[in-house]
């Protein structure tokens, strides 16, 4: 395990995944074989767990709707949030389960094609479970900036075309 | 009419590289490997403080020699990172970029006559603010077989007893070459035997890629003889914020100060508080833009090698300077050539001292996609030459 070389790798496709190993290998000054090698243990260890395509829907006529709920709950004697996160998360339509602090417990976000899609999974599945206290649904209205990446800007190179 | 113009300044040529950026401008669709400052943008966190003055109202003067806590900051900077001692109050001097401190120290050191040596390729701007000072060029060559350092042997040669100051640019715009340790070494003694100063623009201190900058002021015997000149513009991606400092002897800044005082006042208040962010916060954002520097570098070098460019390998700044030789074009025609038939933009070596001859600038201060690009088309270049 070589974990100067991890980190390098894990930070080069954490923003882009489509990288190719042997471009990776240049960059880094080390043996292709190396970066395939530390990628695939890395893949075996859960360290990279899948890649990802960062997607603008809004730019496609794909029309889907983005909520935020905040779902408070009674954890269960023995097993603490670790069940009611799994039956939510077991839906495929949800997107990111987490245990917050704070105000609420566990936020979940999830994609639906429309508003009342959402709305009726929150009323039936969520709100009707036992030990869910309450929810509390927020849609997203425009993304700004997701995992790094601003959304619709795109970069322009301003400097001087030759300067010395 | 009379001659409204200097002699001096009517000889003075205008700089190569403006020449060649006529003709890039001319182009609409021009990929420039030209540049000479970061892609970077300045660290959100560092342009966020410069905001925040503004706001505050803190858009008076600030002391002639900048703002006390900038030059504390400074001191703390170089000590950090390239053990030097230097005192806020009297061995620091803020300046409107590097540039305005090189101008600054020949203009208060040099008599009229007293020689400078100046190392090339180099910066274009040490051999005109020798001359509007007085002073006299006394050009080294340097060669790729050195790897663009300048050796023991070469600096003797161009010692005369009006050696006044000995420019060393590392590391070097325009090669990418650097200085280390027994390098510097072996130059000391002269300088301290000839009684020569030095005056040592480390612009690109923060940008190498083996072992640390090393400083030539942190050397026995040194410090009391070198003028250290640095700034923010490469290593925190600052280059429009004009922002630099001069260090050395008090009894050296206190003139350099003068001259300041009278023709710029004080470097721009904004920008002084941006830096102290800098300099406090900042050293995360260098090491991040270093190491992608790094692997554009060893990018490039790969694919000069599979092209089968000779190019000598380079660890400092953000640049670096292939040969040429093979084609038995100039520097200029290539670059010229280049451009026209494939719409890369590179700098003639020219540019930068006529030892450039046989070789090109390209600036990795561009994103790794964007360097594919231009390099598939430069391979392409290359091999209908070599038909």
């Amino acid at each position: 395990m070589n974990n100067e070389l991890r980190s390098r790798i894990l930070k080069a496709i954490e923003h882009n995944a489509k990288v190719d190993i042997s471009e990776l290998a240049v960059r880094f000054g080390v043996d292709e074989a190396a970066v395939a090698n530390e990628m695939e243990i890395m893949e075996k260890e859960g360290i990279i767990c899948g890649y990802l395509t960062l997607i603008d829907w809004d730019k496609t006529d794909n029309e889907t709707v983005t909520a935020l709920i905040e779902v408070k709950c009674t954890p269960q004697r023995g097993q603490g949030f670790d069940v009611i996160a799994e039956r939510i998360y077991k839906y495929p339509e949800v997107n990111s389960v987490y245990l917050i602090s704070g105000g609420f417990d566990i936020l979940v976000i999830m994609n639906g094609k429309t508003l009342k899609e959402i709305a009726s999974f929150v009323t039936d599945k969520l709100s009707t479970q036992e030990s869910i206290l309450s929810c509390a649904t927020h849609f997203i209205l425009r993304r700004y900036k997701d995992n790094g990446t601003i959304f619709g800007k795109k970069y322009e190179d301003e400097r001087i075309q030759v300067t010395p | 009419m009379r001659e409204p113009i200097a002699k001096k300044v009517l000889d003075m040529k205008p700089s190569g590289i403006r020449k060649f950026f006529d003709i890039v401008a001319e182009m609409k669709d021009a990929v420039s490997l030209g540049v000479g400052e970061p892609d970077f943008d300045t660290p959100w966190h560092i342009r966020d403080e410069g905001i925040y003055s503004l706001e505050k109202g803190r858009t008076f003067y600030t002391s002639n020699a900048g703002l006390k806590e900038l030059r504390i900051e400074i001191c703390r900077w170089l000590s950090r990172h390239y053990e030097l001692k230097y005192e806020p109050d009297t061995e620091v001097l803020v300046t409107v970029g590097g540039s305005e401190g090189i101008d600054l120290a020949m203009r208060a050191m040099l008599e009229p006559g007293d020689e400078v040596i100046i190392p090339e390729p180099c910066y274009v701007s040490y051999v005109p603010c020798t001359v509007m000072a007085g002073g006299k060029p006394v050009i080294v060559n340097l060669k790729e077989e050195n790897e663009f350092r300048l050796t023991p042997e070469e600096l003797k040669a161009a010692i005369t007893p009006k050696t006044k100051i000995l420019v060393l640019p590392f590391p070097n715009n325009p090669t990418g070459a650097i200085m280390e340790k027994e390098d510097l070494e072996a130059i000391r003694k002269i300088i301290i035997e000839n009684d020569i100063y030095v005056l040592s623009d480390e612009i690109y201190s923060a940008l190498t890629y083996k072992e640390k900058h090393v400083s030539i002021a942190s050397l026995p015997g040194m410090k009391e003889r070198t003028i250290l000149i640095n700034g923010f513009s490469k290593a925190f991606a600052m280059t429009g914020w004009r922002l630099g400092y001069a260090c050395g002897p008090a009894n050296i800044i206190k003139h350099i100060t003068k001259l300041h005082q009278y023709c710029i006042m004080c470097a721009p208040t904004t920008s002084q508080y941006a830096a102290v962010e800098a300099l406090k916060h900042g050293d995360d954002d260098v090491v991040e833009m270093r190491d992608a520097y790094d692997q554009r570098r060893r990018f490039l070098m790969h694919r000069f090698k599979e092209m089968g460019l000779k190019c000598f390998e380079p660890y400092g700044a953000f640049y670096v300077f292939p040969s040429i030789r093979e084609f038995g074009l100039s520097s200029e025609d290539f670059a010229t050539e280049l451009l026209k038939s494939k719409k890369i933009a590179v700098v003639p070596g020219t540019a930068f001292g006529d030892c450039g001859e046989g070789f090109l600038r390209i600036s990795y201060a561009y994103s790794i996609d964007n360097l594919k690009v231009a390099l598939d088309r430069i391979e392409e270049f290359v091999a209908e030459l070599r038909k």
